[in-house]
């Protein structure tokens, strides 16, 4: 799966909403996950709400492993999650592995 | 309830208030386009609200209207009184799901239910049948554009889609407003082709906020919908974003232009509206050359500041300038309104209140320090003292001030309710409204509406006549009501005036001899006998003087008026009209009083209805009037009033008093000057006693009674009546 051996593999599921209230609490999470590890797996299956704020923070995330050569991918969409990705036509973007999955459950 | 709601809830009221005065004003010009604006605007602007909040029932409810609105707009339905009436009856479901929210519900109760489907059914069958098909086109076509795109390979130019440039500002996630429910809004009136999302805006991770918005999107926009209502997707969020809209088929030059004006690199752009099918690569490559060629003669080495695109469209024809008109007045109501919005400031009623409380104690601690100074006779305190009450004086004014509000609003409701009572009864009235921006104490505001409710019924079912008869006596068929406000020494008159039949004078008297509330032969007034109509069961027993009961009866009317320290004046021209005029304090918590001693006790006197005061000249003299400047002037003495004990001074005092157009002396033992009153009610337990209008706590902690002025006028004039005729003191009357 990862390119590198060693690399550290983190699993972080968000079980909240992805919403403006919880939008600065996650995006601490987040970085910091990703400061912890190589590779940060994002669960999101969990997440029922998600708005332009909890998609912004996925964007950041994303853009920030980029920028790191860390690579942050989810591995579970929520319905909510799917539907906004979709409606924002980031799931190529996001691109790669990750969101193929997602498109499959569709 | 989260405080978004709570706002929207109140921001919605307001809306609906709009929507249903525009309502009104449609009736009589059905044509006016900027009527029709106002109402799809605040309809509108309440579907986009509950959008961002979500209240699914209310958007789906509004959602209809609002389409039969726009049909009406454009002129494909005209309005007439049946389409009015059933949007009337809409708006007020509206404000009946507003209170479902607000109430906490998550869906309105079955009646409720019933009723909205039934409007809509109604809706639907009557108005947007028609619209049926209209509402399919404009769903369906952008569905076989779509396909036409996609047939010819996708990204000519000449695309039937419109091209939307959207970057959000920082604080709209803020401002508690979502783009995700725009944009899903936005899908609603047409179909979104292609969405492209720009985060090119956001910066690195630790600067980034996760409370403010970075992003942007371009957007390829199917739909049939004018270039207006598009925009008026973003209506809420127009100050805090930046918006293109490019209509379909717009010229390349045009895209061009729009590149310059964003944000974003005009390459990284260009990709973009090549992705989304805006533009063909060959197209934009056309596009960049000619745009450099353009730009290199008037830019001399410099970075050249794009011309604004407006100005640019209009230049190459591109927009019909009406649109570009009325986009411009457009703009400049929105930023009226929110320079308006900018100088008022939303709080709640209740920290408002613990400031008047707060105010109040510092009066009454004020009045306490200034008691102590002046017994400790030093001057230096003294005067200190004194700025201190002064300042306490202003800040009692100020702070009454906050609490000041129009009365317009509540004027303005009457519209309504004269068009709906008039058209029940088939008559014809105008209402005429003056004095709107007359203000007095919000509470009083609050507890006045439903008074004047009844009175303005009243007037309507029984004091202006049917047409027919109108014509008959030779009046303007049409009647006409006019509601009134002004300020008058002190307090707020509020007049209810029309010009209807009027009261017949010997029909009251007839039936209040009927009933014992007179004794035949007894000679009343005219203010008497109207005064008569206010009596318990007086009016609603039969059809007296065209004036009868509805609802609460008039005795209901006059209490409520009375509670508010108030009082109400009936004039009236047989034939003619009536004129009830309602007079109220303009607060009811603070009062200049002026202080009065009798026996051990203090009284005040409210301050405004002092005239002057003087010696009462000691005669045996038991009579209860005295000679004021050769004037008949009845007074009434507090020691008999209130039988108070203990020996008479060596000097009286007279204050006299005027109220409600009626002078009257009060005989006192002491006078003792000016003093700032807070009043505290009377507990239920006083409710019936007559004379006193409430108490207050002086600086001393010694209570006070506030004399009830037009109580103690009125009984000193009976008393001397009766005196002269039976015999009688004016204690005795006290009793009734």
């Amino acid at each position: 799966m990862s390119k590198n051996d060693n690399a550290v593999t983190q699993r972080l599921a968000i079980i909240e909403d992805m919403t403006i209230y919880n939008a600065a609490a996650q995006k601490q999470t987040l970085i910091e996950g990703l400061n912890a590890c190589d590779e940060l797996e994002l669960d999101l299956s969990a997440v029922s709400e998600i708005d332009t704020a909890g998609f912004q923070l996925l964007v950041l995330v994303k853009r920030e492993a980029a920028r790191l050569n860390k690579r942050a991918r989810i591995v579970a969409h929520s319905p909510a999650v799917r539907e906004v990705v979709d409606f924002f036509n980031m799931a190529a973007h996001f691109g790669d592995p990750m969101l193929i999955p997602a498109q499959e459950a569709c | 309830m989260e405080e978004i709601t709570s706002v929207f809830v109140t921001e919605s009221r307001e809306q609906l208030e709009a929507m249903e005065a525009a309502l009104l004003q449609l009736e009589d010009s059905p044509d006016d386009a900027d009527i029709l604006g106002a109402v799809f605007r605040a309809a509108h602007t309440i579907k986009g609200g509950a959008g961002v909040i979500e209240c699914r029932f209310l958007v789906a409810f509004t959602h209809v209207v609002e389409s039969a609105l726009d049909k009406l707009r454009n002129g494909e339905i005209a309005a007439n009184t049946d389409l009015i009436a059933l949007l009337l009856a809409c708006s007020d479901h509206m404000g009946n799901l507003i209170g479902v929210l607000e109430a906490g519900a998550d869906a309105p109760d079955a009646d409720l239910q019933a009723e909205g489907d039934a409007l809509l059914a109604r809706l639907q069958r009557d108005w947007l049948s028609g619209e049926a098909a209209g509402k399919a086109e404009a769903v369906q076509p952008p569905a076989t554009t779509n396909d036409e795109v996609r047939a010819s390979g996708g990204g000519v130019v000449e695309t039937d889609c419109w091209h939307i440039s959207l970057r959000f500002g920082a604080d709209v996630l803020r401002g508690g407003m979502d783009p995700l429910s725009f944009l899903r809004y936005l899908g609603t009136l047409g179909s979104i082709e292609r969405i492209e999302t720009l985060a090119d805006a956001m910066p690195a991770a630790d600067e980034m906020d996760p409370e403010s918005c970075y992003l942007g999107f371009e957007i390829s926009f199917a739909s049939n919908a004018d270039k207006a209502a598009i925009e008026r997707v973003f209506d809420f969020v127009r100050d805090e974003c930046t918006l293109h809209i490019l209509p379909p088929r717009s010229k390349l030059a045009d895209y061009m232009q729009l590149m310059m004006a964003l944000p974003e690199d005009a390459m990284r752009l260009g990709e973009i509206l090549v992705r989304i099918g805006a533009l063909t690569q060959a197209e934009l490559d056309e596009g960049l050359r000619a745009q450099s060629a353009t730009c290199v003669p008037d830019e001399e080495g410099q970075a050249h500041a794009p011309a604004p695109l407006g100005e640019i469209l209009v230049e190459r024809q591109v927009v019909q300038p009406e649109l570009v008109e009325a986009a411009v007045v457009k703009q400049k109501q929105v930023s009226d309104k929110k320079a308006a919005e900018a100088r008022l400031i939303r709080i709640q009623a209740d920290k408002l209140d613990r400031l008047i409380d707060l105010v109040g104690e510092l009066v009454i601690a004020g009045a306490s320090v200034n008691l102590l100074a002046s017994r400790a006779g030093q001057a230096d305190l003294t005067e200190a003292t004194s700025i201190v009450s002064r300042l306490v004086e202003s800040i009692r004014d100020s702070a009454l001030q906050l609490r000041m509000v129009q009365i317009g609003e509540t004027f303005n409701r009457f519209n309504r309710v004269v068009r709906d009572v008039s058209r029940e009864l088939g008559k014809d009235i105008e209402l005429v409204i003056t004095g709107g921006e007359t203000e007095l104490d919000k509470s009083v505001v609050e507890k006045i509406g439903d008074p004047l409710m009844h009175l303005v019924r009243n007037a309507i079912d029984h004091g202006i006549e049917p047409p027919e008869v109108r014509a008959e006596r030779g009046k303007n068929p049409r009647g006409r009501l006019e509601l009134n406000a002004f300020h008058d020494s002190g307090s707020i008159v509020i007049e209810i005036v029309d010009d209807g039949g009027g009261l017949n004078r010997e029909k009251i008297a007839a039936k209040a001899i009927e009933r014992g509330l007179i004794q035949p032969g007894h000679t009343l007034s005219d203010q008497e006998v109207y005064g008569l109509i206010f009596e318990a069961g007086f009016s609603t027993a039969e059809q007296v003087s065209n004036l009868s009961g509805r609802g609460v009866g008039m005795d209901v009317v006059k209490r409520n008026i009375q509670s508010l320290r108030g009082r109400v004046e009936i004039s009236s021209t047989q034939g003619a009209g009536t004129r009830f005029s309602i007079r109220l304090p303009l607060t009811l918590a603070i009062i200049d009083g002026f202080l009065v001693g009798a026996g051990r006790a203090s009284y005040v006197i409210p301050l405004d209805m002092v005239v002057e005061c003087m010696e009462l000249e000691t005669q045996g003299n038991e009579r209860n009037y005295l000679n004021l400047r050769g004037e008949v002037l009845p007074f009434i003495r507090l020691r008999k009033l209130f039988e108070i004990p203990g020996e008479l001074p060596r000097r009286e005092n007279v204050v006299v008093v005027k109220a409600a157009g009626q002078k009257a002396g009060i005989v006192v033992d002491e006078l003792l000057g000016e003093f700032q009153t807070v009043i505290k009610p009377l507990g239920h337990l006083f409710r019936n006693l007559r004379g006193i209008g409430g108490s207050t706590i002086l600086g001393s902690g010694e209570v006070a009674l506030i004399l009830d002025v037009q109580a103690l006028a009125q009984l000193a004039a009976k008393g001397e009546e009766s005196a002269l005729t039976h015999n009688q003191t004016g204690r005795n009357s006290l009793a009734g």
